[in-house]
């Protein structure tokens, strides 16, 4: 995993070919992305006689496999296959029902595909995310992203603690260039040169007869904090999964909850989470007030929920109040409490057979739509006596709808979500709950396998449906139950304790930030040359590479030789000159060096009449030598026709 | 209360018949993008094929590297030192279509009356999505009918904008026109839902930071895939020249027109490249209001995990561009598949896929 941005093959020195060798060193190092090497695959060698030839051997193997393995994992050919499996391997885990998100789902899922669902089980498919196979991947990948960024980091610290590179003999073959010629002294030249680059920000130092420049460290540096982002964004989450905890509290009005485990209703925490972890804190719940959608054909739809609760932190806090709503959980230390469902709970009074209270209680039912018809059931396990004097126990299935459609149309369907028309239907059972027997039971459902129903005289079932303050008398004279007019409503919360979120966040930002600084600042060096020649005028000579083919370098390369050339400006034209077409005193303005290939080879002397110039020493062979010009030469300057073909030709003549 | 109600259904009504409209003015700008091509199909303007083939005018200097000159900075100083420019090496030096129009004069009439249309429809469209925010009362973002509209809304934007900065990309019109009438045709048919308001879910100003960005994510990701797709009709027609086939007739009239294969190719990675820290940012958002809203900040929802294997995907993309091997075609049909993650996320995950982000109202 590295340098994510490079446009140009030929700056990578796996992809090297006879050009920029000519750039070495000044070429190298631009960067500190991997280059893809082939490693040849043994390493055993000559075997030496006896054991500890043997020994000798294999120790040789066995590293050098080693080695082999560490690079193939480490190059950004392999870190691209993970990326790609990591994808894949998301996939299932978005269209497959996962335990982790929606247990009922995967249990229905399991009933209705008899033979995939066993197959799906053994592959982990049903826990995609925490599977070994997604495990792996993601671990090989960080891993090599790892032994990726350490070597990385290195080179980065040794590139910071060096210098710019000096500048290659031929700076023509750069991608930017320009040249003039002037009467300035190369020293002045290149004081300048060095004044220009460091007003720009450039790290820049002279090395023998030019300047050389390096801007835009800041796309390695944010390249390395990008992919360690990564690494601190999954050791947090990791980190989270191990501590956290997650549980959930069914809360009725005027009810309160402490955070101690026996408290909730449901939960469940990371391998390494201990209930002493749980930050102390307790609640009530003032009040729970839900508003809908009055009309439009979204009626019906939520529009606030929100809960009012009292809080203290710690066991014997300040008690504070606050509004808990959907989006703005409440925050105590490091646990956050969200309001994440609600209900009603009709308050109903039930009265054993002498007309004494046995039961007073707001019994939580469970929505089943949107439109809150709900459902559970009523349990009076203690205290009952029937007509006949004997203790048993009471249990009611109870149906509510908080807007009923009205008498005779239809069945116990809510219209509507909030309290417009309550309803509680109910029937009733007596006997044995079955709540003696140590089974844990659902407090929502009635065991019925030990009690009988009420029925009428007639043998129906007895049911009712009442209204708020109505009561229903059992058969027999076995008592009643009134449905109070007090119907409160209960709150859902969700207690979530995940440590680490803070440094996730971190993570995160950063990994931005690197990724914003690694792909819009683009790193590039820019040498500027100057050499006097033997017709004592200097030759000024500018280039800049990029690592990143942009079109930017070329714009900030003539703004620096604008600059430069305010200092040194233009020399009169040239005395010695050969080519009449060269003179427009304005040498290199639309030429390029490109000599053939053939000549590369050839010394100063050799290229200097194809440069046209009479500058005779060395550095000759980097100046304007006019390129051969092809189609797109068109929409340059006209005048640079004549030293193209002459130029092409003087090549091709040696 | 219930004149405020009128009102909103009023607006609403007006922001139907603005989409209406704009959808109209849509089509008058396709058929206008269809004469630029059909008048500029006259051109026989072919440089390409000069460029890669041995009989065109460009047959020597294409044996040698490229050379571009261009004078550096905006006003020519009289004696400023010139910047000579050298394309990488390796790279097929072609130089760029002309555009649709080819250089036919009437061609280039009709593209200019296509852009003065989309921008007519542009504005009524944008007008469109503002008054259905003002009806709602909220960022216009609350279901599919509404990202949608706002989508190709800001598409066309995006586009526009780059044409305003003066980048080569007309040819990108009767492509993007096209999908976004498609785009603004399945919006009012089947995703439309009257206005209304949104659940307690969404009551948080993350929505206006995660779907706006998540909106101009995908409109951005969208100009870079037409950008990848064409870049690849007109690198496989240059390498057909560059061996020595000759492509028909329509391939040739229709790709010579467009930028040379390596300027598109750039030009879709600097928009997907350009945009890949947005959505990233996109992803933490939603992450972030995710750990608000329902409790844990990252939970695998069918959502996230598409936004997050879109992700990995682009930063395939981006890797592969830096890998030798890689780069070029494979690079781009990996980019096609990023989008295509993208495109999955918001239509697939929203229809067939049930999760916490299902209040779309389909």
């Amino acid at each position: 995993m590295s340098e994510s941005t490079t446009t140009d093959a030929a700056r990578q020195p796996a992809n090297a070919d006879g050009e920029d060798q000519d750039l070495g060193a000044a070429g190298s190092q631009l960067s500190t992305a991997p280059t893809d090497t082939v490693v040849p695959g043994s390493f055993g060698g000559v075997r030496g006689p006896g054991a500890k030839g043997r020994l000798v051997w294999t120790l040789r193997e066995i590293t050098g496999w080693a080695r082999w393995f560490w690079r193939q994992l480490t190059s950004m050919r392999v870190a691209l296959v993970l990326l790609f499996l990591l994808s894949l391997g998301a996939i299932p885990g978005s269209l497959i029902p996962q335990k982790g998100t929606d247990a009922l789902k995967v249990e229905s899922f399991k009933a209705a595909h008899t033979t995939l669902g066993p197959v799906y089980e053994r592959l982990g498919l049903f826990h995609v995310y925490s599977s070994v196979w997604f495990s792996a991947i993601y671990i090989l990948l960080f891993v090599s992203l790892i032994g990726c960024i350490i070597p990385r980091t290195w080179q980065f610290v040794g590139q910071l603690r060096g210098r710019p590179p000096g500048a290659p003999r031929r700076l023509t073959r750069l991608p930017a260039y320009a040249t003039w010629r002037t009467d300035a002294e190369p020293g002045t030249v290149r004081a300048a040169a060095l004044d220009a680059l460091r007003r720009r920000r450039f790290r820049s130092h002279v090395v023998g007869d030019a300047v050389a420049a390096e801007k835009g460290y800041v796309r390695e540096l944010g390249n390395l904090l990008f992919h360690i982002a990564l690494i601190v964004l999954l050791v947090s989450f990791a980190w989270g999964q191990l501590y956290k905890s997650d549980g959930d509290k069914l809360v009725i009005e005027g009810d309160g909850f402490a955070n101690t485990p026996t408290q909730y209703d449901d939960i469940k925490s990371g391998s390494l989470f201990g209930s002493d972890d749980l930050v102390p804190f307790s609640f009530d719940l003032k009040s729970f007030t839900g508003t809908y959608e009055r009309t439009g054909p979204n009626r019906g739809t939520p529009r606030t929920y929100e809960a009012a609760l009292t809080y203290r932190e710690g066991a014997d806090g300040a008690q504070k109040k606050t509004t808990v709503r959907v989006n703005h959980p409440l925050h105590i230390g490091d646990s956050k409490v969200y309001l994440v469902s609600h209900g009603y709970a009709p308050v109903v009074t039930v009265r054993d057979a002498k007309g004494k209270v046995v039961f007073h209680q707001a019994v939580p039912l469970l929505p089943s739509d949107s439109n809150v018809t709900s459902q559970g059931a009523i349990k009076v396990l203690d205290g009952y006596t029937n007509a006949q004097g004997r203790s048993e126990q009471l249990g009611f299935a109870a149906f509510f709808v908080p807007t009923f459609a009205g008498a005779g149309k239809g069945t116990m369907v809510s219209q509507f979500p909030s309290l417009d028309n309550p309803v509680l239907a109910l029937t009733a059972y007596h006997g044995s709950l079955g709540s003696d027997s140590g089974i844990p039971q659902n407090v929502y459902q009635l065991d019925t396998s030990h009690a009988k129903q009420y029925k009428t005289a007639g043998g129906d079932i007895f049911k009712d449906r009442l209204a708020p303050g109505q009561t229903m008398k059992l058969p027999g004279g076995n008592g009643s139950i009134t449905f109070e007019k007090d119907i409160k409503e209960w709150a859902g919360f969700q207690i979530v304790q995940e440590p680490g979120s803070v440094w996730a966040l971190t993570g995160a930002v950063t990994a931005i930030l690197g990724l914003a600084a690694s792909l819009f600042i683009s790193r590039r060096r820019v040498w500027v040359r100057a050499v006097r020649g033997a017709d004592g005028v200097t030759v000024v000579e500018m280039a800049g590479l990029g690592r990143s083919e942009s079109a930017k370098l070329p714009q900030e390369l003539g703004d620096l030789a604008a600059r430069i050339h305010a200092q040194a400006p233009t020399a009169p034209t040239a005395p010695a000159r050969t080519d009449p077409a060269d003179d427009d005193a304005e040498p290199g303005a639309a030429e390029a060096a490109e000599p053939e290939p053939g000549a590369q080879g050839s010394d100063a002397a050799a290229d200097t009449p194809a440069a046209g110039t009479s500058v005779a020493d060395t550095s000759a062979a980097d100046t304007p030598a006019a390129g051969p010009s092809d189609a797109d030469t068109s929409d340059g300057d006209p005048d640079a026709a004549g030293p193209t073909v002459s130029a092409t030709e003087g090549a091709e003549k040696q | 209360m219930n004149s405020l109600a009128a009102t909103n259904e009023h607006l609403a009504s007006v922001s139907n018949t603005l989409i209406y409209s704009s959808m109209a003015v849509y089509t008058l700008a396709f058929f206008a993008y269809i004469a630029e091509w059909l008048f500029g199909s006259r051109s026989k303007v072919a440089r390409t094929a000069n460029a890669l083939t041995a009989d065109g005018a460009g047959a020597a200097g294409a044996q040698g590297p490229a050379v571009t000159v261009r004078s550096a900075g905006g006003t020519a100083v009289l004696d400023r030192p010139q910047v000579v420019v050298r394309a990488a090496a390796g790279s097929r030096d072609v130089p760029d279509g002309p555009g649709a129009h080819g250089g036919d004069e009437q061609g280039d009439m009709y593209g200019r009356i296509a852009v003065s249309l989309t921008v007519l429809s542009f504005l009524i469209e944008f007008s469109g999505v503002l008054t259905r925010a003002l009806s709602v009362r909220r960022a216009p973002w609350g279901n599919m009918y509404e990202f949608n509209i706002t989508f190709s809304t800001v598409a066309v934007a995006v586009f526009l904008v780059l044409l305003v900065l003066r980048k080569n990309v007309r040819w990108l019109g009767l492509p993007l026109i096209t999908t976004v009438l498609l785009d603004l045709g399945l919006a009012v048919t089947v995703l439309y839902t009257a206005s209304d308001q949104l659940v307690p879910a969404l009551h948080s100003y993350w929505l206006y930071i995660h779907v706006s960005t998540a909106i101009f994510c995908g409109a951005v990701f969208y100009v870079g895939a037409v950008g990848t797709i064409l870049y690849l009709f007109k690198d496989s027609y240059e390498n057909k020249l560059a061996n020595g086939g000759t492509p028909g007739r329509f391939a040739t009239s229709v790709l010579e027109r467009l930028p040379a294969s390596a300027s598109l190719d750039k030009f879709a990675y600097r928009i997907n490249a350009a945009v890949f820290p947005l959505w990233t940012f996109t992803i933490i958002a939603g992450a972030i209001w995710a750990g608000d809203a329902w409790g844990r900040y990252w939970n695998w929802d069918p959502k996230e995990t598409w936004s997050f294997i879109t992700w990995v995907a682009y930063a395939c993309y981006l890797h592969a561009r830096a890998t030798a091997g890689w780069k070029g075609r494979k690079a781009a049909y990996i980019a096609l598949i990023a989008f295509g993650c993208w495109l999955f996320n918001y239509y697939g995950v929203n229809i067939f896929v049930s999760g916490k982000h299902s209040y779309a109202g389909v």
